[in-house]
């Protein structure tokens, strides 16, 4: 399955600074394997030393968090835009 | 003989009071030089102050603390600041009071109340305000900005004039006016975002980026967090040196709660205070309530919601340290609640009638909180408990305006009086018992 994944800029240096990218893969979890053996070093910016995606980056399918959906499992269909973006620190109280 | 080469760099490194070592992620403990920056650049988790605990332990002393201000700034070895040239409003050392009233009413024996509504600008803001503003002009800015739910956006203002800062505050549009005026009395630009404040600050982190101003909550979060320890060592110090059994705490991003119990850890950790196991509890609005559910639901994620309250200075859908905050109530064996927009009215007048404290609805939340967590007996009678009262009544007007007794309006004469208050005396019952 071929689809298109959007690289946040504090990540651009590893995919020469291109912000979208293309991947091959059946679930996030391919994904993000493909993704580190086109641009090493990718893998353990997004996963911890267990291979779990960190907590303050939010991983989306088509505009949906995958942590609503079957996390790392979630099943990716063709064509579809996967967006990597680090939660934002913020807030007040 | 030494030379003086040789000798005047020791005497400095003796007299230095440097106590910034670093910023560190609080997630994979990258370390960070000390600037303006939130965000790991290697897993993006929040950055934490790293403190040279061994030369502030060198000279902190409950003694060296008594002489201090009489504001926040007696802490000052513990914030995160250089100079000793800090910009203040005497913000802080606000009172805390034995609330018989209100424990005899909930059968909360030893209830204290942490009065943080009469700051200068009558919110705990000026607490993180004021830590984030001195450690901002230290890092070679002149423009201060926030994204605000209202209260940050007056103690940013204020304290940007004092320091002679240009200020720009972003607020989500339907703000409540006396919040607006609140920030608008002290001439900043004030920015009305049509959105929620997790939209204002979404916006906030992209022009932060752009325009390279100290954007306290923003960019400068890690220094400004910090300011929120002061209500942990204020409350240690004003119980006579020790840490309360349990603390009620509103929560909007989570972070007060964890910069709390932060403050009684260091002090343990110094020396100042005996090691106690303190239980922290969190308060939100039930239409804004994502840490309280994820701690219901023993969730490791805090799922994002809509918020829809009155309770807007709490209204943040996306908690950035409800994470944080969800572990050290569980950690602590504290509890989570939360509380209907109908109930954080009726705190609010609880408090009023019972303690002559007028909060606004964020301490509507931790009293209508403190309230069921007592009647639950999640609290337990003779616990020293501390409820964190974080804002002012003149704030939120408007929710309580129509339920306020109205005035009679009469003649000027003892007849028309004797009249109306045999028609009153038989039926006028206090609000909210």
């Amino acid at each position: 399955m071929a689809v298109k994944v959007r690289i946040p800029a504090p990540l651009r240096k590893l995919t020469k600074e291109q912000p979208v990218v293309d991947c091959e893969g059946k679930t996030v979890e391919d994904i993000l394997a493909n993704l580190e053996k086109n641009y090493p070093g990718m893998k353990e910016r997004i996963c911890d030393e267990n291979g779990q995606i960190r907590r303050f980056i939010n991983v989306f399918v088509n505009q949906e968090d995958i942590r609503f959906k079957e996390g790392a499992k979630t099943v990716v269909p063709d064509g579809a835009e996967i967006s990597i973006i680090p939660a934002i620190a913020g807030g007040v109280r | 003989m030494a030379t003086r080469g040789g000798i005047l760099p020791w005497v400095f490194y003796f007299m230095s009071e440097k106590k910034i070592k670093a910023l560190q992620c609080k997630e994979c403990a990258h370390e960070f030089p000390a600037k303006a920056t939130h965000v790991c650049e290697f897993c993006f988790g929040p950055l934490e102050v790293v403190y040279d605990y061994a030369a502030i332990k060198s000279r902190i002393s409950r003694a060296s603390i008594e002489k201090g201000p009489r504001s926040l700034w007696r802490y000052w070895d513990l914030l995160p600041v250089e100079t000793r040239d800090v910009i203040t409003l005497q913000e802080g050392f606000t009172p805390l009071f034995h609330a018989k009233n209100l424990g005899k009413l909930l059968g909360l024996n030893n209830l204290y109340i942490k009065n943080d509504s009469v700051n200068p600008t009558f919110s705990f803001k000026d607490r993180v305000v004021t830590t984030a503003i001195t450690r901002a002009r230290e890092l070679g800015f002149d423009t201060v900005a926030c994204a605000s739910t209202g209260n940050l956006a007056c103690a940013v203002a204020a304290f940007g004039a004092v320091a002679n800062f240009r200020s720009f505050v972003f607020i989500p549009a339907d703000l409540e006016p006396s919040k607006v005026v609140g920030a608008g009395i002290y001439g900043p630009t004030i920015i009305g975002i049509e959105g929620n404040y997790d939209q204002v600050n979404r916006l906030c982190a992209e022009v932060a980026d752009a325009f390279k101003w100290a954007f306290v909550n923003v960019n400068i979060r890690p220094y400004y967090a910090e300011g929120s320890k002061t209500l942990g060592f204020e409350v240690a110090e004003q119980l006579g040196w020790r840490a309360p059994d349990h603390c009620v705490v509103p929560m909007a991003s989570g972070s007060l709660l964890t910069k709390i119990y932060k403050g009684l850890q260091e002090f343990t950790q110094l020396g100042l205070i005996e090691a106690h196991p303190t239980r922290m509890s969190g308060a939100q609005a039930e239409g804004c309530s994502p840490i309280v559910s994820a701690w219901r639901e023993k969730s490791e994620i805090i799922k994002p919601v809509q918020p829809k309250t009155i309770a807007k200075s709490l209204a943040i859908g996306n908690p950035a340290d409800g994470y944080y905050a969800k572990k050290i109530i569980e950690a602590t064996n504290g509890a989570a609640e939360s509380v209907t927009d109908r109930e954080v009215i009726d705190g609010i007048f609880l408090l009023a009638q019972t303690e002559g404290v007028y909060t606004e609805t964020a301490g509507g939340v931790t009293i209508a909180s403190l309230k069921k967590l007592a009647a639950s007996g999640k609290i337990r009678p003779d616990e020293l408990t501390v409820a964190y009262i974080t804002g002012n009544g003149y704030k939120t007007q408007e929710v309580v305006m129509n339920e306020v007794n109205k005035p009679y309006i009469i003649e000027p004469s003892v007849a028309k009086f004797r009249e109306i208050y045999e028609q009153i005396s038989s039926k006028e019952k206090p609000h909210g018992r």
